[in-house]
């Protein structure tokens, strides 16, 4: 894994609020197109974490870059060459569709004409030629799924986050969601993805799980089986947990 | 003690949008019933009709014997409705909503304290913090005691393990199973298929109908076909392969395999390994396994009549 390029760079993380340390010490590489599982209890840092590798919040101390830009000085770079979903947060209920494409390329500075020649392409991509004109709250909730990320990465960006990309969302629907980050990885985008799906988990090239605000394990999935001797993810997941003091 | 929900050809509509359609199903006195399905399934339509809240468009609804419609206050008195959302007040204190939530049924805490004792003593020690900040898991035990502070017989819990992690899960089953005991008839849905296992008997609901009613255990004998897991060396690039194939029947990612079925009753394992040889994949190991609730779920749910 060495010789590829790495796309997200963390050592010696810090991030305390008051004497409270949400992230202690996180150390890890991401290399580009990565599938990337960032795993843990609710309360164990990991929205405090995502929030420090996309720019928003600074940490207290810790040499962190993403996409080559440094979390500290270069903050506007780094947001410009990410893109972010979750479950919560996607897609503006009352624009259509093709506002919504519109919208996200204006901000990432796309040009009109950029913007059109890519938006006819997703729309095919997706299959929602047909919906360009409909108001997302009128789509099935899996569709607004895909296109959600597929504006996520509207702008290419080099890492794409996502946070609880897939809950609630129906079981055939959530699959055909991870083709569409399969199909991202293979395009070069880094995948960096939080869920409380187990099986997910196993989707992923390396898993990390976060328990109380440290990283204790990292490795992939094979290899977090065989090191707690069990079978599936959901089992590494336990008995990591179930020590956890701050859980909410 | 009679604690059955039966509900007749219940159907609910917004305007243009049907959320339930034509819904029939008894849930059973004491029993612990899962409500499976992923969001916009009409799961939350169903509890609001079933606590009171909505009127339905056709049908009806007895709980306990009671018309959901006719004598909704009967109801309210015997039924405990937890909601997805946290709907608890966040400016009280911990013991002001369980004593708010006591006075509005007439009830006292000390009369109701060995229903909720087990999750209570979890709670206690924040007990005069305010509700609004606790932390996720401490909330869900809070209104879990207020659910139950009136005694009820029946219990609706929507989507309570909804976002948290699989620890805090497999910690409100276990309360779940604890409450049981004392005979209360528990409704709960969930996204989480993995969960149906915990129920005695679940539908297993999408887009406002009932695909099916069973016990999980019937529910996984009754799949179709022959399911194959299926392995290699690339795992995407073996389902993106398998989708080519022409006996595919179904072929789904699965944790660290692919779920597969073939169109054929005879199905050929050394053709499937030398088709996946050819298209370069190593490491390729085929097994029969036993289908598992989510394999039920995708398969109802894909069946042609069963789509949009």
């Amino acid at each position: 894994m060495n010789e590829k390029e790495k796309v997200i760079r963390v050592k010696n993380m810090y991030k305390k609020f008051g004497d409270f340390t949400a992230n202690n010490d996180l150390s890890f590489e991401v290399s580009k197109g990565e599938i990337f599982g960032f795993l843990g209890a609710n309360g164990a840092g990991k929205t405090t974490a995502i929030k420090i590798l996309c720019g928003l919040s600074f940490p207290t101390s810790g040499e962190i870059k993403v996409a080559g830009f440094d979390v500290y000085t270069e903050r506007e770079s780094v947001k410009r060459n990410i893109g972010y979903m979750s479950q919560k947060f996607s897609l503006y209920e009352d624009l259509t569709v093709f506002e919504n494409i519109r919208f996200y390329g204006g901000i990432y500075g796309l040009s009109k004409a950029e913007i059109n020649s890519k938006a006819d392409e997703l729309l095919d991509k997706l299959d929602l030629q047909h919906a360009r004109n409909k108001m997302i709250s009128a789509l099935p909730l899996g569709w607004k799924q895909k296109l959600a990320f597929s504006v996520a990465i509207f702008h290419n960006p080099e890492i794409v986050f996502l946070d609880e990309p897939t809950g609630g969302v129906d079981p055939v629907t959530r699959r055909q969601f991870w083709d569409l980050i399969y199909d991202a990885s293979r395009a070069g985008i880094t995948v960096f993805v939080t869920t409380h799906y187990m099986d997910e988990a196993e989707y992923c090239d390396r898993v990390s799980i976060m328990v109380d605000g440290k990283i204790e394990a990292l490795d992939t999935p094979e290899k977090l089986k065989k090191q707690f001797n069990v079978d599936d993810m959901d089992q590494v997941f336990l008995s990591l947990a179930r020590h956890a003091t701050n859980i909410e | 003690m009679d604690a059955s929900i039966h509900i007749d050809n219940l159907s609910k509509s917004y305007g243009t949008i049907q959320a339930l359609k034509n819904i029939n199903l008894d849930i059973h006195s004491g029993e612990l019933f899962g409500l499976i399905g992923p969001d916009g399934a009409g799961k939350t339509t169903l509890f609001r009709l079933l606590a009171t809240l909505l009127l339905p468009s056709e049908g009806v609804a007895k709980l306990c014997g009671i018309d959901s419609v006719a004598e909704y206050k009967k109801i309210r008195s015997f039924l405990g409705y937890m909601p997805g959302k946290f709907s608890l007040y966040q400016d009280l204190s911990v013991i002001e909503n369980l004593e708010f939530f006591a006075t509005v049924f007439n009830t006292r805490i000390e009369d109701n304290m060995d229903m909720i004792h087990d999750i209570w003593v979890q709670i206690e020690p924040f007990k005069n913090r305010l509700a609004g900040k606790l932390s996720g898991g401490m909330k869900q035990k809070l209104a879990l005691c207020c659910a139950l502070i009136h005694q009820p017989k029946i219990l609706l819990l929507d989507e309570p393990t909804t976002g948290v992690d699989s620890v805090s899960r497999s910690e409100f089953w276990q309360m779940l199973k604890g409450l049981k005991k004392k005979g209360i008839t528990i409704v709960v849905a969930t996204p989480y298929m993995d969960e149906a296992n915990l129920c005695e008997r679940v539908a297993l609901i999408q887009d406002g109908e009932i695909l099916q009613v069973n016990s999980p255990a019937e529910i996984v004998e009754q799949f179709e076909k022959d399911l194959y897991s299926v392995k290699s060396d690339d795992n995407y690039q073996t389902l993106l392969d398998l989708r080519e194939f022409e006996h595919t029947n179904s072929v789904f990612l699965f944790g660290q395999n692919l779920h597969f079925t073939d169109t054929r009753k005879q199905f050929a394992e050394d053709e499937l390994k030398q088709y996946l040889k050819n298209k370069g994949r190593s490491n390729i190991v085929i097994e029969k396994i036993q289908a598992s609730i989510e394999d039920c779920f995708m398969a109802l749910s894909t069946k042609p009549e069963a789509n949009e």
